[in-house]
C-alpha cells in the first residue's frame, strides 16, 4: 500500500496491518522526521513539494522492484507532503516477510531508492525564518551502488 | 502542444511552473530543451546545470526522446525527499 498525504500516519495501525497474515514472521519499519539541525543550519520546519501522479508512480516502481528482489508479504510506503515542524514524521516504510534478513535489505532498499528517485523537494526554514531548498547529498546517490 | 513543468528551485528560478509548446517546433527532448534555453539568459543558465533532471510523461529520462503532442515533460533538481 502507499499513500502520499498531508495528514500525519500512525505507527501502530501501519504495524498492526503488516502483520495480519499468519504467514508472516518479520516486521521492520522505518520512520522518517523532521530533524532540528541540516546541513550546519538549525532547521525550525520544512516544506515537501512533490509531482503529483509522478510521486505515486516512481514509489509503485520503487516498491515492485523490491518485491521482484525479495519475498514480500506486506509492504507500507506512506510519503508525507506540505508543511511539516520539527520532529514530526515525514516517511513511513513497513516491510512484512517471513524471515528478517528479507525485511532488513526490503526496507534499505525502498529508502535509498525513495531518496534519489522519488520526485519529492524539501524547502527548509530555518530559525531566522528563512527558506532555502535542500541540496541533494552524493551519498544518497552512492548509497545505490551497493543494489546493482 | 506539449505541456512542459517546473518543480522546486527551477520553477522559482524561471518565474514560471508550467506552459505549453508547439508539438511541431519541439519533436524531441533535446530540441525542447535548447528552445527554452534560447528564451533569455536566465533560462539558459538556470537549463543548463549538469544537476538538471527530466521526465517525460512521469518517468526519468537520461537520454534524448521523440515528443509527441499530448506529452508532458517536466524539468527538476535532484530530489531531496525521504
Amino acid at each position: 500500500m502507499i499513500r502520499v498525504q498531508t495528514e500525519d500516519f500512525n505507527q501502530q495501525r501501519e504495524y498492526d496491518c503488516l502483520r495480519e497474515q499468519s504467514s508472516v514472521g518479520a516486521v521492520v519499519t522505518f520512520t522518517g522526521l523532521v530533524r532540528d539541525m541540516n546541513q550546519g543550519e538549525q532547521v525550525a520546519g520544512l516544506t515537501l513539494e512533490h509531482y503529483p501522479g509522478m510521486t505515486e508512480k516512481s514509489l509503485a516502481q520503487i516498491v515492485l522492484q523490491a518485491k521482484q528482489r525479495w519475498n514480500i508479504l506486506a509492504c507500507t510506503l506512506i510519503h508525507r507532503v506540505g508543511e511539516l515542524t520539527l520532529s514530526e514524521q515525514i516517511v513511513f516504510v513497513g516491510i512484512a516477510t517471513a524471515h528478517r534478513k528479507d525485511a532488513f535489505a526490503a526496507c534499505e532498499y525502498i529508502m535509498d531508492y525513495l531518496k534519489t528517485q522519488a520526485p519529492f523537494w524539501k524547502k527548509e526554514c530555518n530559525s531566522q525564518g528563512i527558506s532555502y531548498w535542500v541540496d541533494a547529498r552524493e551519498s544518497d546517490n552512492s548509497a545505490l551502488d551497493k543494489w546493482s | 502542444m506539449i505541456k512542459v513543468l517546473f518543480f522546486a528551485q527551477i520553477r522559482d528560478q524561471l518565474g514560471l511552473s508550467e506552459l505549453q509548446l508547439p508539438s511541431a517546433e519541439n519533436n524531441d527532448l533535446t530540441t525542447l530543451l535548447e528552445n527554452l534555453k534560447l528564451r533569455d539568459n536566465n533560462w539558459l543558465s538556470v537549463l543548463s546545470k549538469g544537476s538538471l533532471m527530466v521526465a517525460v510523461n512521469q518517468t526519468m529520462q537520461a537520454d534524448n526522446v521523440v515528443l509527441c503532442s499530448g506529452d508532458e515533460v517536466a524539468f527538476f533538481p535532484p530530489v531531496t525527499g525521504g
